[in-house]
């Protein structure tokens, strides 16, 4: 049972963004930080799991097993617990994601406004599918339930960003405009 | 007279009204009143104020809370909880009450908190609501720096910590009992009712979970006085509410009015009637999982007991509007897409039942329906109804459906004898 619930650390080895292999199993003192800050809202540390999926996601752009490994150790709940959490919720993501994440809302008030053409778009200028990522590695376009925003549909989130009244034109500028802030990051 | 309770500090900006505007506009009155009344004369105040449910279900709010128990047996923790996990398709308006004047929100539920006896209080707000969440933030740590939050506030004893609980994603976290599983760590599906939670709910304690709406309709119910409140309503019930429109009208928008508005005055005069060239073919009056109704329901007024005579529901109050271009199988085949995906999978008729009706759906979308199709999928309506499934996610997704297969029944039938789509 013991292994169950103190899974054996693996080594500690600097993190990238899309490798599982190179994730650590081990939290950093920031991660545990802000996780203990959250947790003294609740009673035990077990409720506060989402929040930590939350907010190892931040620092590590997804949750590998490594992280969910991390997490169960230092919450002391079962990985399998953690796991049905994890897995159950649209937002935490379960494989790695591009740099920026499109969340295009697929609900009725967006579909009546025309949605479905601009996913099409999408699809076409970034050449993936929904759930995908695409080759260069910068865009993941996900579906979501209704954003909430249906006067000004249709709508999408970028990062924590909103963008309305889309078209066509407006998503194409907004894609330049992303594409070009990464091309530019990456030549500093 | 105040008209606009719920909307009287949000301007044309997008900023929040902050402690110090708030409390220039009479924030906090509420609050203040409350804290020298006994919490038993709250509850049957805002139960004589006709307080309806504003998440969509329309129970009287007082009598939700006056099921909590109290006196020296109950257990001495209890919990207020704030539903925002606003994600029925459709529906933009707890994203502005609370984006715009997140005082309005605290208040109510330190009010509700004081009337159940509940020292805790959490707001569980969706994971894609950022700005919301960053601004209650603040609008928390401001009331508690002025007192009005923390421990033993305005010096009455009472104590009150409010929490903002981040969510990430799933329609069914909206279902009170799911929300809950949410809140204590686990997978958010719904539990079996009874106990409701009032009696057992956040780690088995007296829970109330209510609506931001509701919670925003408390601290001028409490401050201004019941006959004030019912006297808003124009028919029935009580009060004012935001009320929305989108679809393809000239002017989409939210705007808070009278209770009993009519459905035409909301569309037509609000919303600026349809686009040039469009008919009204059709709308949802409350959010994704309401009936449609027709052209011919129009005049009627917003209130909970008429629209329900009606066949639908006053749900969220915000109008999803089908035009005359728009096919109709098309939208329920997208809100089916959307029920079938946001099912926590636990029972079989939601689990199974929604896929099948999505593929049924496509089907007759694409021009391959068949003419036996239409009668499987009253079946399915019927079997995925209430008291068929254990939570309210499937026989909701059977309102839209049903009640487009009676209003729209020629345009299936066209689908299926053209072999076709005849709106692309």
């Amino acid at each position: 049972m013991s292994s169950l619930l103190e899974p054996e650390p693996i080594e500690v080895m600097e993190h990238s963004n899309s490798d599982p292999d190179k994730i650590s199993a081990i939290l950093t003192d920031e991660e545990k930080l802000e996780i203990d800050e959250e947790a003294k809202h609740y009673e035990g540390k077990s409720s506060v799991g989402l929040e930590a999926l939350r907010i190892v996601q931040k620092h590590r752009g997804w949750i590998s097993d490594n992280s969910i490994h991390a997490i169960a150790n230092y919450l002391k709940i079962p990985v399998t617990q953690l796991e049905s959490v994890a897995t159950y919720f649209q937002l935490i993501f379960r494989q790695p994601v591009g740099k920026e994440v499109i969340y295009l809302c697929k609900s009725a008030s967006c579909w009546v406004m025309g949605c479905d053409q601009l996913q099409k778009h999408i699809c076409q200028s970034l050449e993936i599918k929904p759930g995908e990522t695409s080759k260069d590695g910068i865009f993941t376009l996900l579906e979501m339930p209704c954003l909430g925003d249906c006067d000004k549909a249709p709508v999408l989130m970028l990062g924590e960003e909103m963008y309305r009244n889309l078209d066509e034109d407006t998503i194409d500028t907004l894609i330049d405009k992303k594409k070009q802030l990464h091309a530019d990051k990456s030549t500093d | 007279m105040l008209t606009n309770p719920l909307t009287k500090n949000i301007t044309g900006k997008n900023i929040a009204a902050d402690i110090a505007s708030y409390l220039a506009n009479d924030g906090y009155a509420g609050w203040r009143k409350a804290l020298t009344m006994e919490p038993n004369n709250i509850v049957t105040l805002v139960k004589d104020g006709g307080l309806r449910g504003r998440g969509g279900a329309g129970f009287n709010t007082g009598l939700k809370w006056s099921f909590v128990p109290h006196g020296e047996d109950a257990p001495k923790q209890k919990f207020i909880v704030c539903n925002a996990d606003e994600m029925e398709p459709g529906t933009f308006k707890d994203r502005l009450l609370m984006e715009r004047d997140p005082h309005l929100l605290l208040e109510g539920m330190a009010i509700a908190a004081y009337a159940i006896g509940a020292s805790i209080g959490y707001i569980f707000i969706r994971g894609e609501y950022h700005l919301a969440a960053e601004r209650l933030e603040l609008a928390i740590n401001e009331a508690k720096s002025q007192g009005l939050l923390g421990n033993n506030i305005l010096d009455s004893g009472f104590s009150l910590d409010i929490f903002i609980h981040r969510s990430a994603g799933n329609y069914i976290c909206g279902e009170e009992t799911a929300l809950l599983n949410a809140l204590e760590g686990r997978r958010a599906i719904p539990r079996a009712k009874p106990p409701f939670p009032q009696v057992s709910g956040l780690w088995g304690k007296p829970t109330v979970v209510n609506n931001v709406e509701t919670f925003c309709n408390i601290p001028h119910l409490v401050a201004l006085g019941v006959d004030w409140y019912r006297g808003l309503g124009l028919e029935q019930d009580a009060g004012s509410k935001i009320f929305g429109v989108s679809g393809k009208v000239k002017n989409p928008g939210t705007w808070e009015l009278p209770m009993g508005t009519p459905i035409r005055e909301i569309i037509e005069q609000h919303a600026g009637g349809m686009r040039d060239g469009l008919r009204l073919k059709g709308f949802l009056p409350g959010g994704g999982s309401t009936d449609f109704l027709g052209p011919d329901h129009l005049d009627l007024p917003m209130d909970y007991d008429v629209i329900g005579k009606a066949g639908s529901r006053m749900g969220t109050g915000t109008i999803i509007v089908l035009d005359d271009k728009t096919c109709p199988v098309g939208l329920v085949l997208n809100l089916s897409q959307f029920f079938a995906r946001e099912s926590c999978g636990w029972c079989t008729p939601c689990r199974d039942g929604l896929p099948w009706i999505v593929k049924v759906l496509q089907r007759i979308e694409d021009g391959e329906g068949l003419p036996e199709d239409l009668d499987l999928l009253r079946e399915q309506c019927q079997r995925i109804g209430p008291g068929k499934t254990f939570c309210a996610l499937a026989p909701g997704a059977a309102e839209p459906l049903q009640s487009a297969l009676k209003l729209f029944e020629q345009d299936f039938i066209d689908h299926i004898t053209n072999r076709c789509c005849p709106y692309k």
